[in-house]
């Protein structure tokens, strides 16, 4: 075995130390060690964004990570987004209404990209928000039932904002 | 009468697990002492292969094993893997061995697998297994590959040619000689992959103390996969479980059988460990069968009222080196031609090439698309060169809904002759022109002209046959909790086959959605199945779920009358329970019902009562069931760029009754965006000796969220009679005649410049190029200069 380095993580607000491979991607490292199996693999190379989660906030590919760049940082996964008690956040509740799944392999990545649009673009267009996932691919659904879960929830914000 | 759910928009019980992150697929399955494999894997296109050296491979920390061919069980070491599609053109059947031995065909094909302690580990092996390859000339473009003197794919055949023969039916030659009009086209079609976003991937076990293996794979068939792996190992078929659990998707290519699904489970067993395969995305272009290019060569007869005569031609398939799937897709192409059209004679000569590249099998649409875009290429041909409008001419040949049931005068793949059940194709059509809003293109067409912008229209129209047998079939039993338990054959890779049977047997039986407990993909769970292709699921598995359901009722009621000493037809089934019909007796819940049919330890059962509540119907469709649909396209070309923007996407639809609108909605406009792919992005490239040269996503372009645009769809019902639910499969028809419709729209928004496409796909990079070729195009004066 080769060396490993310590690391400590917050995955979805629990602290996690570990000994890893300085070369494991954090795909990997939440896949393999932390089975976190949510984040999926697509490409491996940068272009699908299936694995996408966030790194301390901001949306983030896992697959071109690695494992040890994440010492001392905050991730966020699929598995972190719903209630405790499994109450779907009201994204994933809007993906299941507007059929925006189907394999639901891309939907992780589809849901952390939207989870950070949703804060920080909380008025984007139809247009914005194609282009924000333009980095994320998925062969099933054809979009638009993705879009159209993303921008009920965008109205819903601005109502209960206003 | 329960809640109706038949028909509903409901949604799909399937999706929280796989929106919170708990779905499983098989790389997300990890079991303790499991090990990892990493193929070892031709770079070559065609070579013999000699001396494998794996003892680099084998000195390096945590590998634990590497196999070639004379390592696997005797069984599969020399053995093809098998092929159940036979037909009488195809001269030879070949496929792959597991593992190649002596020679190999395409770039990828697997001649050894490393065994490690994780995957990082196997492919550093994997780098250092050293294979001598003494490189043959491989055959690569099919039209070169037929031609006399060309290299063979494979060195023990004399050519390339893996089946010729004719299809059609009537005089075409008398048709042709007295036709007022005949046009000829030549087109390229090249389909490209279908890349779901999971690539495939084979888990097994080996339970020595239950002499049961074990398979966790990715594929469309577990049924299938499992027959196939009896056959390979010599294993009774019982001792082999295949589960496909949550499947990223499949479109086709994961309904093969592979080389590596034959590998991962006898290694599994020799090693007494777990072992796992799961492919990455390069791998995946490398190997999963593709659906690529076709070249026909068609000539189209009208007489002087624009009504159709006959077709003719030749079509020429690059099948790749294998054929794992027979020659189904080619000859769903050379059937699909006439289409929703009367046309009274027809002719196709079929070449199917080998090449040195990866196999070609039914990629969503399966042969199809080709050839709509062949016959609805040459209707547009037509209608220009005649001056009749391109809806106008489709509107005089259509068959008419009397017609139907309508002999079209070939045999399809099923062996059966082609039969359209039913539909309403000028409905489709007129509904399609309504929902496009065609009547005022022409205006919109002159405004987007005087700002200079470059608009078009077009069309595409198919019947696709769907819902193939043999059969689905389908277990209901009602628990003794009163829940009914529904298991089936039918995979899933997300079509919400589990949401559709909770449809199905919650309204036949009354019960709730939520009280029926759904197992797919599993070859325990039901003794027989087929598999998830051809959009047979609905068609297939739908009925068998009624029918079942309806003979659990029966026995229900059955077993209430004889206990409560009441006849039958004094008794209603409603909210899981069986109630005495307007009195004021009590009835009995589902629950008490199962309990009380198993009857009692030692005593025996009344003459006539069967143990249970609980039916299996195998549902036998008597032949495919014919959907159709017509799409029209808006685009709009920007001729500096060559860049294609979908405005407007119409599609008028029939695959008879629905059972979920959400669902079907969702196939379509899925299907739609893979149609896009094929028109505008995905080509899979190689070089002339067959090294392929587009092997990631940035060379090989996916359709994105700002390519895709909502379609706008219109659904007809017309119940098919084959069925007694009257359904069609819809899996398919989104991406059938897209690039059809959408390669006619970008030729009608150059019309202005004369530019005649005949090819898919179409890049900017080939727009422009096409643009360079007309007098009247002036890049310059476009932007005013
Ligand atoms: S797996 Fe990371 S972008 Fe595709
Ligand atoms: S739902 Fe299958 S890839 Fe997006």
């Amino acid at each position: 075995m080769s060396e490993t380095r310590q690391i400590t993580v917050t995955v979805n607000g629990t602290a996690h130390t570990a000994e890893v491979e300085p070369r494991t991607t954090l795909a990997d490292f939440l896949r393999h060690q932390l089975e976190l199996t949510g984040t999926h693999l697509g490409c491996e190379h940068g272009v699908c964004g299936a694995c996408t989660i966030l790194f301390d906030g901001y949306s983030t590919r896992a697959c071109l990570m690695l494992a040890v760049q994440t010492d001392g940082h905050a991730i966020t996964t699929v598995e972190g987004l719903a209630g405790k008690d499994g109450t779907l956040a009201p994204i994933q509740a809007a993906f299941q209404k507007h059929h925006g799944l189907q394999c639901g392999f891309c939907t992780p990545g589809m849901l952390m990209t939207l989870t950070e649009l949703l804060r920080d673009q909380p008025n984007a267009t139809e247009e914005e928000v194609r282009d924000v996932l333009s980095g994320n691919l998925c062969r099933c659904t054809g979009y638009s039932g993705i879009v159209d879960a993303a921008m009920e929830v965008l109205a819903q914000q601005r109502g209960k904002g206003a | 009468m329960g809640f109706r759910t038949i028909g509903a928009r409901v949604e799909r019980s399937e999706d929280p697990r796989l929106l919170t992150g708990h779905g499983e697929y098989v790389d997300d399955i990890h079991l303790p002492g499991m090990l990892y494999a990493c193929f070892v894997r031709s770079s070559f296109g065609h070579a013999k292969v000699g001396r494998i050296d794996a003892s680099a491979a084998l000195e390096m920390p945590g590998v634990h094993a590497v196999f070639t061919a004379a390592d696997l069980p005797a069984s599969m070491r020399k053995t093809r893997i098998p092929m159940y599609l036979p037909n009488p053109a195809l001269k030879v059947m070949l496929n792959p061995y597991p593992l190649a031995f002596d020679e190999v065909c395409f770039v990828g094909e697997a001649v050894a697998v490393v065994i490690a302690d994780n995957r990082y580990i196997a492919e550093d092996a994997a780098q250092m297994v050293d294979v001598d390859y003494e490189p043959l000339s491989a055959a690569s473009d099919c039209r070169e590959a037929v031609k006399g003197g060309a290299a063979t794919a494979h060195a023990a055949l004399p050519d390339n040619k893996a089946a010729v023969y004719k299809v059609g039916y009537g005089d075409v030659n008398a048709a042709f000689a007295s036709a007022a009009h005949v046009y000829r086209e030549d087109f390229w079609q090249h389909r490209g992959c279908a890349h779901p976003m999971e690539c495939r991937g084979v888990l097994a076990d080996y339970d020595k103390r239950a002499n049961l293996l074990t398979v966790w794979s990715a594929t469309q068939a577990p049924h299938i996969c499992k027959r196939t792996l009896a056959d390979l190992l010599g294993r009774n078929p019982e001792e082999i479980r295949v589960i496909a659990p949550d499947v990223g998707g499949g479109f086709g290519p994961k309904l093969i059988f592979y080389q590596e699904e034959a590998v991962i489970p006898a290694v599994a067993e020799l090693l007494g460990r777990p072992v796992k395969w799961v492919e990455d995305r390069r791998e995946h272009f490398l190997t999963t069968t593709q659906e690529r290019d076709q070249y026909w060569s068609v000539e189209i007869a009208l007489d002087e009222g624009g009504k159709l005569k006959g077709v003719r031609g030749s079509m020429l398939h690059d099948n790749g080196a294998y054929t794992p799937w027979g020659i189904v897709m080619p000859y769903i192409s050379s059937t699909t031609v006439p289409g929703p059209y009367v046309l009274p004679t027809y002719e196709l000569n079929v070449t199917i090439a080998y090449t040195n590249k990866v196999p070609t099998t039914p990629v969503r649409g399966a042969g199809r698309p080709q050839a709509v875009f062949a016959m609805e290429r040459l209707m547009d041909r037509a209608a220009r060169e005649m001056n009749i409008d391109p809806a106008e001419l489709r509107r005089r040949n259509l068959i008419q809904p009397e017609q139907m049931p309508y002999k079209v005068g070939l045999t399809f793949r099923d062996g059966k002759p082609v039969i359209y059940d039913s539909g309403d194709y000028p409905a489709t059509l007129e509904m399609a022109l309504q929902l496009s809003d065609y009547a005022n293109f022409p205006q919109r067409q002159k405004a987007a002209l005087e700002k200079g912008r470059h608009i078009g229209i077009g069309m595409g129209a198919y019947v696709e046959g769907t819902g193939l047998g043999p059969f689905e079939g389908v277990t209901v039993r009602v628990m003794e909790n009163g829940k009914i338990y529904v298991s089936s054959g039918a995979a899933s890779q997300g079509q919400g086959h589990k949401t559709m049977f909770q449809q199905i047997v919650a309204e036949e039986l009354s019960v709730k959605m939520e009280d029926v407990v759904v197992t797919i993909g599993d070859t325990t769970a039901i003794a027989l199945g087929t598999g998830t292709f051809a959009s047979r699921i609905t068609p297939n598995a739908a009925p068998s779920a009624m029918l079942a359901s309806r003979d659990v009722k029966a026995q229900a009621l059955r077993l209430a009358a004889r206990i409560l000493e009441v006849n039958e037809d004094e008794l209603q089934l409603v909210d899981s329970r069986v109630e005495v019909k307007g009195g004021n007796r009590p009835g009995l819940s589902l629950a008490d019902l199962a309990k009380r049919s198993l009857g009692m330890p030692g005593f025996s059962f009344a003459p006539g009562q069967t143990p249970g509540l609980q039916n299996t119907t195998y549902f036998t469709p008597p032949q495919a069931a014919y959907c159709n649909g017509m799409h029209i396209v808006e685009v709009e070309v920007d001729i500096l760029t060559g860049g294609v923007t979908i405005l407007n996407y119409a599609v008028a639809h029939d695959s008879g009754n629905l059972i979920n609108p959400l669902i079907v909605d969702g196939q379509i406009q899925g299907g739609v965006a893979h149609g896009i792919g094929n028109a505008l992005l995905e080509w899979m490239a190689y070089d002339e000796n067959a090294q392929p040269q587009t092997t990631n996503f940035a060379d090989y372009l996916l359709p994105m969220t700002t390519d895709v645009p909502k379609i706008v769809s219109g659904h007809i019902e017309t119940p098919s009679p084959l069925n007694p639910l009257g359904v069609k499969g819809a899996g398919e028809g989104g991406t059938i005649p897209a690039a059809a419709a959408i390669i006619a729209a970008v030729e009608n928004a150059l019309q202005p410049y004369g530019v005649h496409i005949a090819e898919t796909p179409i890049t900017p990079e080939r727009i422009i190029e096409m643009l360079h070729q007309s007098p009247a195009y002036d890049p310059m004066k476009s932007v005013g200069l």
